[in-house]
């Protein structure tokens, strides 16, 4: 009994869109920590923590969680839209919702898949371009050196350097980032990739940038609403619904529905215009 | 034949114990062989069904409704009494049933009225164990308050919905049983005639109202518990489908019809508001705790009022009569109902009333004393001695709203006026019948195997029942009698087997509810269904209402026999009889209706005296007070069905004993 | 009372002949309706001149007319129980509407409330619910504990009172536009989970509830809230919350 419910039921799928969406929102705080070192960082202090963040075990695990649980959401979601409008065959002639509820509450379906399309996007965009390009690019760094001025690969490793003019080392990138001695066949060190660089090119281009700008800050402001029901709407699915606390929460929510995706708009929107 | 009402003998106090010891069981392997009837889903109604199905019996539920949930049980506001003396004021057994008694003005059976008494507090005590969140205090405890009638505080309450929470209580109980398929329930279903097998009740006709299938459905036992005939006035507090078909039926089949006459017309109603008025809303008695009501003194401020140039808030005090408080000043504003009513039509009658309509029938429910005396002790208990009149007035109508809102929003919506700065307007109306199917103390009618229970019986409350005791006799007689005197019926049934539906008396029953059927449907008339119902109503209201006389009842008597020849003659009912046709219901419903009212005019003619709700003109003493005729009028009424021409009904009489009351005059004052 | 007018208006009804055939809406032009009547009058009224006609009335349910026994259904103009909140539409008043106005009526729609003719559904996939585990098991000797034996707090005793205000009228699922019958549920869940007589059996009793009113065809909740305005008796969204949880608390069990 108790396993099929908490596996098939109606309220098991409400448990498990409340806690998938507030796993998600847990990701957009970190997701945004991240990206504000966009702005507030500098590249070589960006791409370290990109590096972090793609090789952590335990920020890996999270990661693939994250995966998971937009999946689960998205399925979740899907499955109750259509089990939802089976529930009304014939649809009324005449409704007036906005009566009752808010736009957004009724909307989460629609809001939804266009957070997904922005998602797969996205990832498309980034994570994939920085799991798979062969032509990313690893950072570099721009020194004086005995009164000479170079431009160096930085390292995973402390400290090393490795000159982006392999020519006379006896170095070569294999697997888009590794520098191997090409004679010894022996790994030396691992370049970072520069995350820092492509998001900054992708935002600043001069054909796409400004509308792949606009469009982010559109994706976002679809985040927004669909945060300002789902938020307070994953506390109620669990159970929590006191009208001692329920102010906090929904004034929790809102703010969270506007204030994190409002930070996530302005990098780009910083990129494209007033970053150099 | 003569009526045996079946008392025990024995103590007052210890009849129903006896009596109950001695009765003959059904053994639990027995109780599956046995099918029970049960018409109607009210208090009484499920509340028995839930009790015998829970037994083991087969019971078979029906009603009207699209859930059993909707019977009109549901809309009791005020309360239900009991017996417990929780509020330590001096409550007994005996009190509940001596003022139960006297508030029937001596017209009910001793026996019955304590045994309701006795059992009262267990019905509170199984309400509690079902769930029912009745009110409580901050102690946790249950809270009471005080009914018409009564000068103790026995009324328990759910706000003012206590016949929903009890009626929701009794349902849970049902369902139970529905779930455990120990009752079957028919939604939807109208019982369209009792079938009788050698003189014993053995089975109903029903009319599936979405199919509009004729069903046969048999059983060693049927319970009718199909509430009041206050439709009868088309008016009336009670709802739209509450009919008197089933217990009409019976009657027709040979079960004596009790005090028809007995009509309660409750006293705090929405007065009415035009000829489309499909029917009155209460508002609860319960009100009468916190209200005071008045007319103004002055014939000229009634007129004013009536012309709406003067507002009731600008009649001063001293020009108000508060006159239940000045006839009545020991029970003021909580006298029982009849009274109330009659002294809001004398006042009318005289000129008083202040509603605009055609009419002139409505006087005032005002609460501005209690906002203001509940507003200053709620500052004092907050620590505020000395409150400006703004925080009192705030104080008190929260006060008010926690007692009352949902009803105080009810007037509103209804009236689009704000009580809380005006005084309600309110009229009596029709609400409750006392008169019903008779029974004997086994609750069993003139049919043997024909049980008529809750409101549709006559049983507990003489010729005026007091508030909150209508809920008392509908659970008492499902949960805790029926199941005793039912199960003593049927211990003589454990070796007749099914009883089949295949039998001519059966062919007989099924092929009349079908003749009646076609007949309306092939009637040729002009009039709608309605027309009827609301003349009849007409009739009924003016000549068999609140005042009666001989002449306005010879005349009523007349005019409804040539009405429902017309009806029969120029009705006209549209659709077909394969279908959910709610024009089809309600004629074969108003051609019963139409035949008790005849009988209701008949039995206030009969009764040459002036008792609780049944007030003959004649009879009454010089400040307007009933007179009753104990000498020749100590009895109960109950005719006899002889035929479609209701003028042959013949009355029979049982004497009403009195052996541990002393029967007296009624006085409130 | 005092402003009585009257008002001729626009009907535009569903009508279906019974659950097998289709159905659509009809328009109907109704005069002289008094602005002090309330709907269901008013729809009586209609009756009353389709009969003269010699044509159908319009089904509908209705019972009570006092806003109690949840008998009156009716998505009058988009909303259930029509353009007010916390009213039956027995207690809904012409005076809400205006001289020439159209006004849409049609039935619930729901997957699980079927209709059966014009604007009367069947809603007794409600009964069915509360069949699986709307009650407290306790048999009806009258012999139980007294009623004062078990205090409760009062506080539990009012919001247990509020749940049980519920009239089963099926309005939360009209509204919903994922026809969820969850308030209903969770009203009845909540009212036997606040009390301490229900309490014994409330794992059972919530698992059991809510397999019912998944096998109905009722939709799933999404919290938007339209159930808790529509609903006449005001029932709380928190009721809702307490069976989400109480379901929590009784799977993982």
């Amino acid at each position: 009994m108790a396993k099929s419910a908490i596996l098939k039921s109606s309220l098991a799928k409400k448990y498990w869109m409340a806690l998938t969406g507030l796993f998600l929102c847990l990701f957009l705080v970190g997701h945004l920590a991240g990206n504000l070192q966009l702005i507030f960082s500098d590249a070589l202090h960006f791409n370290e923590y990109a590096l972090f963040m793609t090789t952590n075990p335990v920020v890996k695990l999270l990661s693939y969680l994250t995966y998971i649980s937009i999946l689960f959401h998205a399925v979740d979601g899907i499955m109750l839209t259509v089990q939802n409008r089976k529930a009304r065959p014939i649809r009324y002639a005449k409704e007036d919702s906005s009566a009752n509820s808010a736009w957004a509450s009724r909307n989460m379906a629609v809001l939804g898949t266009l957070i997904l399309v922005f998602i797969v996007t996205h990832m498309v965009n980034f994570w994939a371009v920085m799991h798979f390009d062969k032509n990313m690019p690893l950072q570099t760094i721009h020194i004086t050196y005995q009164g000479q001025e170079m431009d160096m690969y930085v390292t995973t490793n402390d400290g090393k350097y490795i000159p982006t003019d392999l020519s006379n080392t006896g170095l070569e990138i294999r697997n888009h980032k590794e520098f191997y001695d090409a004679a010894a066949n022996l790994k030396m060190a691992e370049g970072i990739k520069d995350l820092h660089k492509i998001t900054f090119a992708f935002f600043k281009d001069a054909k796409y940038g400004l509308i792949a700008t606009i469009l982010y800050v559109i994706a976002m402001f679809v985040l927004a609403f669909h945060l300002l029901h789902g938020f307070a709407s994953a506390f109620q699915s669990l159970g929590a619904n006191n009208p001692k606390y329920n102010g906090l929460i929904k004034g929790f929510g809102k703010g969270f529905a506007i204030i994190v995706p409002l930070l996530f708009a302005i990098i780009p929107v910083y990129i494209h215009f007033f970053a150099k | 034949m003569s009526l045996d009402s079946k008392i025990p003998e024995g103590h007052i106090s210890d009849k129903w114990t006896d009596y109950k010891d001695h009765l003959k069981l059904v053994a639990p392997n027995n109780r599956p062989k046995i099918d029970i009837i049960v018409v109607g889903t009210g208090l009484a109604g499920a509340s028995a069904a839930a009790s015998l199905g829970e037994m083991g019996y087969n019971v078979k539920a029906f009603c009207f409704q699209d859930s059993p949930r909707r019977a009109h049980s549901i809309a009791a506001q005020g309360g239900i009494n009991a017996a417990k003396n929780y509020q330590n004021d001096g409550d007994s057994v005996f009190r509940l049933f001596y003022d139960t008694i006297k508030g029937g003005d001596y017209r009910a059976r001793e026996a019955n009225v304590h045994r309701l008494a006795e059992v009262s507090g267990n019905i509170i005590d199984q309400c509690v164990a079902q769930g029912v969140p009745f009110a409580r205090d901050y102690g946790g405890l249950l809270d009471n308050r005080s009914f018409g009638g009564t000068q103790v505080q026995r009324t328990f309450y759910a706000a003012g919905q206590t016949g929903q929470q009890l009626l929701l209580g009794a349902y849970s109980a049902l369902s139970r049983q529905i779930g455990l398929g120990r009752v079957k329930m028919y939604n939807r279903h109208e019982m369209l005639d009792l079938v009788k097998v050698d003189g014993k009740a053995r089975g109903i006709i029903a009319r599936n109202l979405i199919t509009g299938e004729i069903e046969r459905h048999s059983a060693h036992a049927v319970i009718i518990a199909s509430g009041g005939y206050g439709n009868v006035y088309f008016l009336s507090t009670n709802a739209m489908g509450s009919n008197v078909t089933a217990a009409w039926k019976i009657h027709k089949q040979g079960a004596y019809f009790a005090n028809p006459c007995y009509v309660q017309i409750h006293p705090t109603c929405i007065p009415v508001h035009g000829t489309n008025q499909s029917k009155l809303t209460l508002m609860s008695e319960s009100l009468r705790n916190s209200g005071r009501i008045w007319v103004p003194k002055k014939k000229e401020d009634a007129e004013a009022i009536r012309a709406g140039k003067l507002k009731p808030t600008q009649i001063a005090e001293e020009d108000r009569d508060y006159y239940l408080e000045r006839r009545y000043p020991a029970f003021g504003n909580l006298v029982p109902r009849d009274v109330a009513s009659r002294a809001a039509k004398e006042r009318c009658d005289a000129g008083y009333g202040i509603e605009a309509n055609s009419t002139n029938e409505g006087v005032y429910l005002d609460f501005a004393s209690e906002i203001q005396s509940k507003g200053r002790q709620t500052a004092y208990a907050q620590g505020n001695h000395n409150p400006s009149d703004e925080e009192v007035i705030s104080l008190g109508k929260k006060w008010i709203e926690e007692k009352y809102g949902n009803l105080f929003q009810m007037y509103e919506k209804i009236t689009d006026e704000n009580p809380y700065e005006t005084p309600m307007k309110i009229y009596p109306a029709v609400h409750y019948t006392m008169g019903g199917v008779w029974v004997d103390y086994n609750l069993q009618s003139t049919i043997p195997g024909c049980f008529v229970a809750g409101e549709a019986n006559f049983s507990d409350h003489g010729a005026n029942r007091l508030g909150a005791s209508a809920l008392m006799q509908g659970l008492a007689d499902g949960y805790f009698v029926l199941p005793y005197t039912v199960s003593n019926y049927l211990a003589d049934e454990i070796r007749t087997g099914t009883i089949p539906t295949n039998s001519p008396e059966f062919d007989e029953a099924e092929k009349k509810v079908k003749d009646s059927i076609n007949f309306f449907l092939n009637n040729n008339g002009t009039k709608s269904v309605d027309h009827f119902h609301k003349a009849l109503g007409d009739i009924m209201w003016n000549k068999v209402g609140m005042g009666r006389n001989e002449q306005g009842l010879t005349e009523a008597v007349a005019e409804i026999d040539a009405l429902r020849k017309e009806f029969f003659k120029e009705v006209y009912v549209p659709g077909s009889a394969d279908e959910l046709n709610p024009e089809l219901e309600k004629a074969l419903r108003v051609a019963d209706f139409m035949e008790l009212g005849q009988l209701m005019a008949m039995d206030a003619l009969q009764r040459k005296e002036s008792c609780g709700g049944h007030f003959r003109e004649e009879y009454q003493d010089a400040e307007g007070e009933t007179l009753r005729d104990d000498e020749n009028f100590k009895f109960v009424g109950a005719w006899e069905y002889h035929g479609s021409d209701i003028n042959k009904e013949e009355l029979h009489k049982e004497e009403l004993n009195y052996e541990f009351i002393k029967i007296a005059a009624r006085n409130y004052k | 009372m005092a402003s009585s007018k009257f008002i001729n208006i626009n009907l535009k009804i569903w009508r279906q002949k019974n659950a097998k055939e289709k159905g659509k809406i009809e328009t109907y032009r109704l005069d002289k309706v008094s602005t002090d009547s309330s709907f269901l009058e008013m729809l009586d009224q209609l009756n009353e001149q389709l009969v003269s006609e010699r044509k159908e009335p319009v089904a509908f349910d209705h019972d009570c007319r006092e806003g109690i026994c949840g008998m009156c259904s009716l998505f009058i103009n988009g909303r259930a129980h029509g353009p007010d909140t916390g009213i039956t539409t027995c207690q809904l008043h012409m005076r809400m509407f205006k001289d020439n106005d159209t006004i849409f009526v049609e039935p619930w729609r729901s997957k699980a409330f079927p209709v059966v003719k014009d604007l009367v559904v069947d809603r007794s996939a409600f009964d069915r619910i509360q069949q699986a585990g709307g009650f407290v098991s306790v048999n009806t000797s009258g012999n139980t504990i007294d009623a004062n034996a078990t205090p409760v707090p009062k506080h539990d005793a009012d919001r247990a009172f509020e749940a049980a205000a519920c009239i089963g009228c099926g309005a939360c699922v009209a509204t919903c536009k994922n026809g969820s019958a969850m308030l209903f549920v969770g009203a009845k869940v909540s009212q036997y989970a606040l009390l301490p007589q229900g309490k014994v059996e409330a794992t059972q009793r919530v698992l059991n509830m809510v397999r019912q009113m998944d096998e109905e065809g009722f939709g799933n909740c999404t919290n938007t809230g339209a159930c808790e305005v529509e609903c006449p008796k005001g029932i709380s969204l928190e009721n809702i919350a307490r069976m989400n949880r109480e379901y929590l608390v009784a799977s993982i069990k």
